[in-house]
């Protein structure tokens, strides 16, 4: 990498118009995960949860399966424990995202290493979205755009639609709507991406069906912390 | 649930969310794990949501339950088949679980 006087060359018009492309890819995903937000919302409400609970939990938690997880067993009338073991464990993938992205985003444009305060934040926004965002550019540059850019979008997006979601939940009879089968509606919609591996597929068919035996003989939410012994199809390459 | 063992759930699933991004990103990276760990760690969402799935659809409390879920659930299914956009697909399972609810 050749350093002009101020750090790094500047960016060519080639690489504005990336850049260009980018940023529009980042803002019209934080559209889309606002829309998923929403869903959380209503989701959460009809679960039991108050507005502000689940505002507190967007803003904290930040991470949408995990949320859906938590509330999902709340719903069902299991109790804390078993609402965050699944939760927690649905995070997992957020650390293993973070070892993969600290290479990419810890650095600034002159190759400085970021501050630890400012690494400490850019932690919070380590999930799914920003992870695939980034790891697809093909520039440092253009990755750490597409990562705090893609931040920005979704944390503004996820808290803004879990407030209007939680608010018309509350409003509605959520019962009488069927909104019980919004949870396995949202589910069904984040699985695709992890079915593409035979491995994938094979887990997934062993979670459902650990799950749905064991649904009688255990605590409420508790089945599916059991399930996730279908990770272990990956213990072979 | 009672309303403060909600908070309190809502406060560790927060600290234990961003303690493990922040363990990943802070302090662990740019290690590798050793590959065995990594593909069984990769698989933990194809075996919950799977189970997540068939928990909300399937089970009530501690039956298994087959009622008007199942309906939405099947629908939400060809949506995602179809590529639909999330809020669609939970959209078309929450009407055709209320159609199927109002018929019965």
């Amino acid at each position: 990498m050749t350093d002009s006087e101020a750090g790094q060359p500047e960016p060519t018009a080639a690489e504005a118009v990336e850049r260009r492309r980018v940023v529009s890819a980042s803002v019209t995903l934080g559209a889309a995960v606002g829309v998923t937000a929403l869903s959380f919302g209503l989701a959460a409400v009809s679960a039991g949860a108050s507005v502000w609970q689940a505002c507190v939990l967007s803003f904290f938690t930040f991470t949408g399966a995990s949320q859906f997880s938590a509330m999902s067993v709340v719903g069902a009338g299991g109790s804390a424990v078993a609402a965050f073991g699944g939760a927690a464990l649905l995070a997992v993938r957020n650390f293993v995202y973070g070892l993969a992205m600290a290479g990419r985003i810890s650095v600034d444009d002159d190759g400085r290493r970021l501050s630890l305060g400012r690494r400490l934040v850019a932690a919070h926004f380590v999930i799914d979205e920003t992870t695939a965002m980034t790891t697809t550019q093909v520039t440092p540059r253009l990755a750490r755009t597409a990562f705090w850019v893609t931040a920005l979008s979704l944390f503004i997006t996820w808290n803004l639609g879990t407030l209007v979601g939680a608010l018309a939940g509350s409003l509605l009879d959520t019962q009488a709507l069927g909104f019980d089968a919004a949870f396995p509606a949202a589910f069904l919609a984040m699985l695709p991406p992890h079915l593409r591996t035979r491995q994938g597929r094979l887990a997934a068919l062993t979670g459902a069906v650990v799950c749905v035996a064991l649904t009688p003989f255990v605590p409420v939410g508790a089945a599916i912390l059991v399930a996730v012994v279908g990770v272990l199809f990956g213990a072979r390459p | 649930m009672s309303n403060s063992s909600l908070w309190w759930l809502i406060a560790l699933l927060s600290l234990t969310a961003y303690g493990l991004k922040a363990f990943g990103f802070v302090l662990a990276g740019g290690r590798r794990m050793p590959p065995v760990l990594e593909r069984c760690l990769g698989l933990i969402p194809a075996a919950l949501l799977a189970a997540l799935v068939a928990k909300d659809t399937l089970t009530l409390a501690q039956a298994v339950v087959v009622d008007a879920r199942l309906a939405g659930v099947a629908v939400a299914g060809v949506a995602v088949w179809r590529r639909a956009p999330f809020i669609v697909v939970v959209l078309v399972a929450m009407v055709a679980t209320a159609l199927v609810r109002a018929v019965a």
